[in-house]
């Protein structure tokens, strides 16, 4: 079980990466920095995580019982919501470079062309 | 594969031969999945309740004892929305007349109710951040997600009465600033920075939390606005031009 989730996370790592490297158009670049940036809230979430464990909320639960460690968690959610906005702010910039050069194709903007 | 996606592989092939030796290395000492016995989170779980009153153990570290960290945050969330409106608002005209009313009485009916039943749930999200799963961050998105649902239930005309700049633009600045003016209030009273000034409350209710309860409505602000000004300003650069002229 170990080797898994820490398998699904260098493979979700690993697939945004080849995606950056290869990529061809900058929205898909953008999105695959999201993917790669998914596979740390994985490693994070799978890390505090705990066997019979539950969340950390004693709201109707008695303190004292077994729970998953919260302070990943809380890296986890302000991330995602931050991640969000900037990826957009990334999307932003490639449709400003679409309209400045006519091309999202990383390979055909040059800067030394202008 | 294209001789320029062939050379950036063989330039990125070193760089990440290395990362996943670190990569390797780290994963070998790892804790066994279900194993993991962090001293910081356990010790939180253990006294966040009765330190903080506050039963939601990941809001209160959110909120306070990551509180400063959660600034951090907030504002690079400000700073990216700065960002997205300096992109796109400055290129574009203002679009008059124009509109894309959606004609099924089916979807309209259903998405207004769903607008409803989205904004109580992220305002339930927010309120009750401190006492059962939620907070600030996940009942902006929720928040924003359900206003946004009024461009796809009825239209651009009906959205535009939410998505317009001078309606959202405050918001988002009252937001990242109430933040920082709790911190601040917390030093004027000669305590430090984001020190609860307003008292613990009891757990378990909506009266727990002290200053956590501003911290918490703050984020949700700027995390609501902030979403709907990226909402608005790509509609207004990239979808509104083609709407069909009325």
């Amino acid at each position: 079980m170990t080797i898994l989730v820490y398998a699904v996370v260098a493979w979700v790592f690993a697939i945004g990466i080849y995606g950056a490297i290869v990529s061809r158009n900058l929205i898909h670049l953008a999105l695959c920095l999201t993917v790669t940036q998914s596979s740390t809230y994985i490693l994070l979430l799978a890390i505090g995580y705990k066997h019979g464990a539950g969340a950390p909320i004693f709201e109707d639960v008695k303190l004292g019982t077994a729970a998953v460690d919260p302070v990943v968690q809380s890296l986890t959610l302000t991330d995602v919501v931050v991640s969000v906005t900037v990826i957009a702010l990334i999307l932003a910039l490639a449709l400003d470079v679409h309209r400045q050069s006519d091309s999202i194709d990383p390979d055909e903007i040059s800067t030394l062309n202008r | 594969m294209s001789s320029r996606q062939r050379l950036r592989a063989w330039i990125a092939a070193p760089v990440l031969a290395l990362f996943a030796a670190i990569l390797g290395w780290g994963f070998a000492r790892a804790p066994a999945f279900g194993d993991f016995h962090g001293a910081y989170g356990d010790l939180l779980n253990r006294i966040a309740v009765p330190q903080r009153h506050t039963s939601n153990v990941v809001t209160a570290i959110v909120f306070d004892y990551r509180g400063f960290d959660t600034m951090g945050e907030e504002f690079i969330l400000f700073a990216s929305v700065v960002g997205v409106v300096l992109l796109l608002r400055a290129v574009r005209e203002p679009a008059t007349g124009q509109d894309d009313p959606v004609a099924s009485d089916a979807i309209r009916l259903f998405g207004i109710i769903m607008v409803a039943v989205i904004l109580v749930f992220g305002l339930w999200l927010a309120a009750f951040g401190l006492v059962t799963p939620g907070g600030g961050f996940q009942g902006g998105v929720a928040i924003a997600g359900g206003i946004v649902l009024v461009f796809l239930a009825s239209g651009y005309r009906a959205w535009r009465t939410f998505g317009r700049e001078r309606l959202l633009d405050p918001f988002e600045g009252l937001g990242a600033a109430s933040y920082a003016a709790v911190g601040l209030a917390a030093l004027i009273a000669g305590a430090p920075f984001l020190h609860n000034l307003l008292g613990l409350g009891v757990a378990g209710t909506l009266r727990s939390g002290g200053s956590m309860t501003l911290l918490n409505w703050a984020v949700a602000v700027e995390v609501a606005a902030a979403n709907l000004v990226l909402y608005t300003e790509f509609l207004e650069s990239y979808l509104v031009p083609h709407l069909p002229r009325r």
